[in-house]
């Protein structure tokens, strides 16, 4: 399954939701989530820790629009829109974690 | 049934603060029209919508909570609550409008694995 | 492959529906269909013909008809969530229609994937 996010790490729980609940797949970060991509956040470790049992992606247009292009974490995959369709064909189902 | 699809909702939101839950609801009634196999999943402060004695006089909006009670009139009842969610909030399923299955995180997230649309609002 | 596409929030106030445009964008541009984008909650707002952004900004009303017009994509507002927030006949926006929540589910159903943008 592809797990959507979009709300900042530090302001909501749906990432810590998703993946706490979520049993594995891949996650695509969007809008404010891609905060949670960027180097040296709070939640760096959390996320790092997860990469085991999911495969993390950003959407890039999202994060350059936010100036943090260049802080991209390590082992999270970048995407643009054209990835974001590639995800949700290849996964069987998606569910956005609003 | 044969080639019904099984939907999830997914309410992850409390009631009143943001009109999700009630608009939610709307949509999972209709659904039931659909012969579809519906289930409705509970995490976080979605728990709340559950919640029994909402008293909503005092904020002059309509208290949309007996609707979970008609569902059962729809054939509707699959009602999942996470375990760990609830109990963070203080509650416990004897606070809950209609009973429910409780489910731990980890069969919350294959039960998610299982469907074939999940929808949240 | 077909895809239903359902957006939750109004425009300008939240990212929601620039995110659901350029994904239904970048689905098309890749070959598939684009079935439907069924607009509920504030999602609704994006249907009307009143807005009007200034003139350097987006026009995100007439992208989501645009768009409908050229690859023939269902635009449907819900009723109910309509009415709720003054979106009728007679300020919707060309290239939208009215429809109840009906519509959502047969996206459901129909569609082989779909997709929620929301708050």
């Amino acid at each position: 399954m592809l797990h959507i996010i979009n709300k900042s790490p530090l302001t909501s729980v749906s990432l810590d939701s998703c993946l706490n609940t979520a049993t594995g797949g891949d996650i695509l970060l969007i809008e404010d989530a891609v905060y949670a991509a960027t180097r040296g956040n709070a939640g760096e470790a959390k996320l790092r820790n997860a990469m085991g049992r999911f495969k993390v992606h950003v959407l890039m247009p999202d994060l350059e629009a936010r100036g943090l292009g260049d802080r991209l974490m390590e082992g999270v995959s970048p995407v643009d829109y054209g990835g974001f369709v590639d995800l949700t064909s290849s996964n069987k189902t998606c569910q956005s974690w609003l | 049934m044969s080639d019904a699809k099984k939907f999830m909702f997914v309410n992850r939101k409390a009631p009143y603060g943001t009109i999700y839950a009630l608009e939610s609801l709307e949509v999972v009634l209709i659904t039931a029209a659909f012969d579809q196999d519906v289930s409705l999943a509970f995490l976080d402060d979605g728990v709340y919508q559950l919640k029994k004695g909402q008293q909503t006089k005092g904020i002059e909006t309509k208290n949309f909570s007996p609707a979970y009670r008609a569902l059962e009139d729809y054939d509707i009842e699959k009602l999942y609550v996470e375990k760990e969610a609830m109990e963070a909030r203080g509650l416990t399923e004897e606070d809950f409008l209609v009973p429910v299955t409780l489910l731990s995180r980890a069969e919350m997230g294959k039960l998610m694995d299982e469907q074939d649309v999940v929808l949240s609002f | 492959m077909k895809f239903g596409i359902v957006v939750n929030e109004g425009p300008y106030q939240h990212q929601a529906s620039d995110s659901a445009y350029l994904f239904a964008k970048a689905a098309i541009a890749k070959g598939h269909e684009v079935w439907r984008v069924f607009f509920y909650h504030d999602g609704v707002n994006n249907a009307s013909k009143l807005t009007e952004p200034p003139q350097d900004d987006r026009n995100i009303v007439n992208r989501w008809a645009k768009l409908a017009e050229e690859h023939k994509v269902d635009l449907v507002v819900c009723v109910a969530a309509a009415l709720r927030r003054g979106i009728k006949e007679e300020n919707l926006a060309q290239g939208f229609r009215i429809s109840g929540l009906g519509q959502l589910v047969e996206a459901g159903i129909k569609c082989d994937r779909l997709v929620t943008f929301g708050d």
